[in-house]
């Protein structure tokens, strides 16, 4: 395990915001052929994690490898370029495009050349009703706005997008948060694919439930700092939840929700003591 | 056009036609092109002169001529407008720019004997200067284009009439048709194409001829060329390469656009500069057409280019739009300007009418945009 080079990898990295400490001290290994989940409460520093890896900050101490290289991206066309694709919580789709221009944006196929080049529409049409067919999306017609299109949809147009143009990391923002138990099976799958076919993907989420199918290790943020990384069979379910809430939280909703039932249970005795006036009256009301 | 290719090639070679399907009925994709208001009003107002105005002489040769120029000179920064628009930004200060251009191309011919074509290459040169400047402010402060422009309406304007004073002591300079013999790039922006086909009509009998048997039209006027192939090219652009491509993404979105790799700053800066291009073609339309150049030309351009930008179905935020819109929208605004003219109604009216028809495209463009979201 220690042998092999980690297709990315954070070491010791910071970054400031004026006075603002969004990440400190963060290392982080991802390998290809794994599924590193970031778990961690709103405000952990995730966005700010992410946003370093894919470009869009420069981390203000600290560094990053890509390939055991020593990596600094201007902007994220360069993170792009060098393979590490994020798929953002807002998607980078513009809903009045269509599917096809949106999948390809900023990587648009052309032929010809000279003042003739143009996009290559067919191609571009099949490509991107090829790929969303893939994961089990019908297109039906590439031209569509995205607009039309519905969040789990959109998730996967994204997704599509980021595999299609040869990510070698794959980084997605929360991408089964806002989706049904269907959507996001399918979601998951086709992340389990992505790893699969040898990508690195991280997998930023809240849902343990839906991390837990598909990691191969979690690395814990809370409050701009690491909680440490851990291997999947090194760790359970229940402790990763513990840990990303907080355990003394936990303890105290589970005291709360006990408040709840007793109270609730009282209510019930209360309403079976008196139960033909309520009722006496609710059809007097309905008569009148 | 693009989007029946595909479904039409893959029902044919595997998949059966999927039952959720129905065949989009034609009339209902043209619904969801931005260009469809423009469309439908070009055809009402067309009818209504029509009706209105038949006897008038309006839509003989020499009036469709007419209001075809109107709408041509509008047309071209209109054109320019659009792509900006559509990138999510606003130029006011074009019409400043067209009355820069023309002092610029004056004063070095006229004054100093420079040839033509070099005035005309100085003037390109400023007004690109002048777009780069607008388009980086706009990228570096994060200000709205809308007071970055409003900036240079005044700052160009300034500089045209403090320029002409300083070096001419007037604010007009005339002559310059002394200098166009000659001047091939200047020809450029002067005179008629296909006379000898108008000629040849007339000697038919097909068009109307004067006394002395020439057309009474004798070409069509080269600012009619340059507006239809600015709109061909402008259309080209958005709709088959992929930089029309990033111009949409930048103004629906700029972060996402930039997230995907597009070089948004780029598209800015290069429509900035295309606007200030298109002004300073009006700018040597209007010189070489009336000889002269004057500090004041130009004033309200701007706003008439966003008027019919947005009734070509373009939204204010961007994202959204279209070059044949904003040509329709010219079209009209020609139709209407001249068709108010030979009906004998009180010009007064025609900024009423101007509007109004903005009013009413802004809200059949919000509702169009409600429909083109929607799940077809």
């Amino acid at each position: 395990m220690s042998e092999r080079t980690p297709m990315i990898e954070m070491r010791n990295v910071s970054k400031h915001f004026g006075s603002v400490i969004a990440l400190n001290d963060i290392s982080m290994q991802v390998y290809a052929g794994e599924v590193m989940c970031l778990l961690g409460d709103n405000g952990a520093g995730k966005s700010t994690l992410i946003k370093t890896l894919s470009g869009v900050h420069r981390p203000t101490h600290g560094e990053l490898l890509l390939d055991d290289r020593p990596t600094r991206f201007k902007s994220p066309a360069y993170a792009l370029d060098a393979g590490i694709a994020t798929v953002f919580q807002d998607l980078a789709m513009i809903p009045l495009m269509s599917i096809t221009r949106n999948f390809f944006m900023g990587r648009e196929p052309t032929v010809g050349w000279g003042p003739m080049k143009r996009i290559d529409w067919k191609h571009a049409d099949r490509v991107a009703k090829e790929e969303m067919a893939k994961i089990g999306i019908d297109v039906r017609d590439p031209g569509q706005p995205v607009g039309t299109l519905s969040g789990g949809e959109r998730q996967c147009v994204a997704i599509a997008r980021a595999v299609y143009f040869g990510a070698k990391v794959l980084i997605l923002d929360e991408p089964t948060s806002a989706l049904g138990v269907k959507q996001a099976s399918v979601v998951l799958r086709y992340i389990a694919k992505a790893r699969a076919n040898g990508l690195a993907v991280i997998f930023i989420t809240h849902n343990v439930h839906h991390a837990f199918p598909v990691a191969d290790a979690f690395t814990l943020l809370s409050r701009g700092g690491s909680l440490g990384t851990f291997r999947k069979e090194d760790i359970t379910r229940e402790e990763v939840l513990n840990m990303m809430a907080g355990g003394a939280e936990l303890e105290s909703l589970d005291a709360e929700l006990a408040e709840f039932q007793r109270s609730d249970g009282e209510h019930k005795r209360a309403a079976a003591g008196d139960e033909v006036a309520p009722s006496a009256s609710s059809t007097q009301a309905a008569r009148g | 056009m693009k989007s029946e290719t595909p479904s039409e090639s893959s029902s044919h070679v595997a998949a059966p036609q999927d039952e959720r399907i129905q065949r989009i009925p034609f009339w209902k994709k043209a619904l969801s092109r931005p260009e469809l208001g423009a469309l439908a009003g070009t055809v009402l107002v067309l009818a209504f002169f029509i009706v209105a105005a038949s006897g008038t002489g309006m839509f003989t040769p020499a009036g469709i001529v007419n209001f075809l120029e109107v709408a041509a000179q509008l047309g071209i920064i209109a054109t320019a407008a659009a792509l900006l628009m559509i990138g999510g930004e606003f130029d006011l200060s074009i019409g400043s720019m067209i009355g820069l251009a023309g002092i610029l191309i004056a004063i070095p011919a006229v004054e100093y004997g420079w040839p033509l074509w070099a005035a005309i290459l100085l003037a390109f040169a400023c007004a690109g200067l002048v777009g780069w400047i607008n388009g980086n402010l706009v990228n570096k402060t994060g200000l709205p284009s809308f007071i970055v422009t409003l900036g240079f309406l005044f700052i160009l304007r300034g500089m045209a009439i403090g320029v002409s004073r300083l070096l001419t002591g007037r604010t007009q300079i005339g002559g310059i048709h002394d200098h166009l013999p000659g001047d091939w790039f200047a020809s450029l922006f002067s005179g008629e194409v296909a006379t000898g086909l108008f000629a040849w009509m007339a000697s038919q009998g097909w068009i109307a001829t004067n006394f002395a048997d020439n057309p009474v039209v004798t070409g069509i006027p080269i600012s009619i060329v340059w507006w239809l192939a600015l709109t061909a090219l402008a259309t080209w652009v958005l709709l088959c390469t992929p930089y029309g491509n990033w111009i949409f993404a930048s103004g629906g979105d700029a972060n996402a656009a930039r997230n995907s790799g597009v070089p948004v700053h780029r598209v800015k800066i290069s429509l900035f500069m295309f606007t200030a291009f298109s002004a300073t073609i009006f700018a040597c339309l209007q010189v070489m057409d009336t000889g002269s150049a004057d500090t004041i030309r130009g004033l309200l351009k701007e706003l008439e280019a966003i008027i019919a930008v947005v009734i070509g179905g373009a939204l204010l935020t961007g994202g959204y739009g279209s070059a044949i819109g904003a040509a329709l929208g010219a079209l009209i605004f020609g139709l209407v300007q001249m068709g108010i003219f030979y009906t004998g109604v009180n010009t007064d009216w025609f900024q009423v009418f101007l509007g109004v028809m903005l009013l009413v495209a802004v809200l059949f463009n919000n509702f169009m945009r409600k429909k083109a979201l929607e799940a077809k």
